[in-house]
């Protein structure tokens, strides 16, 4: 057989490199595209602002607004913190053997976990055992467990990032290791860790199967913690898949995208102050 | 001269490696003295010892005795805390936080509970005076530390240590990521500086431990081989394989 000269290999080899990530890119712009063009001429400041009537056929959506930040801001708040002291604990006050091993190969079994397992723990434990019913501090406390790996994993990643050198140079001025955390580690790994964070928020706000066991589906705007309440994108699915409204169902997915298209955004911005500094 | 600080049969292991062996050293206060030797021989490691960093690492083994001022700093009770404060480092590569100027300074003196106020911008005028820095940054204390020049970032970092009035400065190869003229500024700035401090120095560079101390110790595989006045160690070595060494014939 001729030996195809690497000249020609390595033009192949570009030609199919760029084929599929321009694939990727134009599949991910399709349905960006597609959402927004179905979605966007629904949208108004009505529908943004207003409680639904009929089901959803008519009005808007501003209580699943409401009860969407409510869940997702909720569990942030839980999980941040103690995500970021587990990651602390795992980085800097304990050694590398079998207990922090099994905590991260426990973390990355859980993230790996599809989210209506956690919706049907959330349903058994937090709505059932603990009597909280279908919540916001149910759907909450759901997504809380769902999301706390991914805030440890990366707070870890951002921990460890920081140069070991301003470690020891703490250290050397005298400084117990709890300052040299909270003065010099933890604001250099800041930008990191809350990338971690925003994109959590993102992946509880997009979540559905999770919260539509635990939250509930409810249509009323949410006055408490122990109110049911209906998440954006369960109000998407139920919308589409009862038939209510596939017009109100594309403005809801907008409105979705362009949420978590600015979080992502935000995220990157985040995370382009920490190479800057770094760098 | 009773000797500032001193190791007696100093053993040292990383686990089942035995780094430093019977390591007996008594450092003159107020002075330069040079440790050199081979890369692996065990004189930054023994540099660590001084202010217990090597504690951090895991799995090290420490025996015999470090006394400072007679005292020995590996007794039960010793504030870990205030000996670092005692004895200060300088480390390989300049280090100084990602904050301002005056922020670096005052770190030491914030993480030990001093109040904030006229006492520390008298504190990071006076260190900074004391490495010739003063006059280059007086205009722009608040800017950060990272834009300096690795020499200016050097001799932040040892204004950073004296701001916390150490006695002893450890210098672990602080010149090894200068330039020869940056190199040259900063042991001008040791000489002063071991008027009123001891200072140990770990070097590479045989021709910087002549130059700038005035005692020297030779290190070979974890063994103190030869302490002496560097004129002695440089000029008439009592032991073959502190000669072989300085003649360059290995190492």
């Amino acid at each position: 057989m001729k030996r195809i000269s690497p000249a020609i290999t390595q033009l192949i080899a570009v030609g199919c490199l760029w084929t599929f990530t321009l694939l990727t890119l134009s599949i991910l712009l399709f349905i960006i595209a597609y959402i927004l063009i179905q979605g966007l001429p629904w949208l108004s400041w009505e529908f943004l602002s207003q409680a639904p009537e009929s089901m959803g056929r008519r009005g808007g959506i501003f209580p699943m607004i409401v009860g969407t930040f409510m869940v997702a801001g909720l569990a942030v708040l839980i999980a941040a913190p103690i995500g970021i002291a587990t990651a602390v604990y795992l980085t800097e006050y304990t050694r590398e053997g079998k207990f922090t091993f099994i905590v991260r190969f426990g973390a990355d079994c859980l993230a790996g976990i599809p989210s209506i397992i956690y919706g049907l723990f959330g349903f058994v434990f937090f709505a059932i055992a603990l009597g909280m019913g279908l919540s916001v501090i149910s759907g909450a406390l759901t997504l809380t467990l769902m999301i706390l790996p991914t805030i440890v994993r990366t707070a870890e990643e951002a921990i460890r990032a920081v140069p070991p050198a301003y470690r020891e140079a703490s250290y050397g001025l005298g400084s117990t290791r709890w300052q040299m955390v909270t003065r010099v580690v933890l604001p250099l790994a800041l930008p990191g860790i809350c990338t971690g964070i925003v994109l959590s928020l993102g992946r509880s706000i997009s979540e559905t199967a999770a919260v539509m066991l635990t939250a509930g589906s409810a249509l009323r705007m949410p006055h408490s913690l122990s109110d049911s309440t209906r998440t954006l994108a369960l109000h998407f699915y139920i919308l589409s898949r009862e038939g209510l409204s596939m017009d109100k169902a594309y403005a809801t997915a907008s409105v979705l995208i362009l949420l978590i298209l600015a979080l992502n955004l935000f995220a990157y911005w985040l995370m382009r102050q920490v190479t800057r500094r770094n760098g | 001269m009773d000797a500032k600080i001193e190791t007696k049969n100093l053993n040292l292991y990383y686990g089942d490696y035995h780094s430093l062996k019977g390591v007996n050293i008594a450092i003159p206060p107020r002075s330069i003295t040079a440790i050199i030797g081979p890369s692996g021989c065990g004189k930054s490691t023994l540099l660590r010892c001084f202010n217990r960093m090597n504690e951090l690492i895991p799995g090290v083994i420490i025996e015999g005795e470090i006394l400072l001022d007679g005292e020995n700093i590996h007794q039960q009770g010793t504030d870990l805390i205030r000996l670092r404060r005692r004895v200060g480092m300088v480390f390989q590569r300049p280090n100084p936080f990602p904050l301002s100027i005056a922020d670096n300074i005052t770190y030491g003196l914030r993480v030990h509970g001093t109040p904030p106020g006229q006492k520390h911008s008298d504190i990071v005028e006076n260190s900074l005076r004391a490495t010739l820095l003063w006059e280059e940054v007086k205009d722009k204390l608040h800017s950060p530390a990272l834009a300096l020049s690795p020499e200016q970032q050097q001799r932040l970092c040892i204004s950073r240590v004296l701001a916390i009035e150490p006695e002893i400065l450890l210098m672990d190869e602080p010149c090894s990521a200068l330039d020869p003229i940056a190199t040259d500024h900063i042991e001008d700035l040791m000489r002063d500086l071991s008027e009123s401090y001891t200072i140990i120095i770990v070097t590479h560079n045989m021709q910087q431990a002549s130059r700038v101390s005035s005692w020297s110790a030779f290190m070979l595989m974890g063994e103190l081989i030869e302490f002496g006045p560097t004129v002695r160690i440089f000029n008439n070595p009592r032991d073959k394989r502190t000669e072989a060494y300085i003649s360059g014939r290995y190492g």
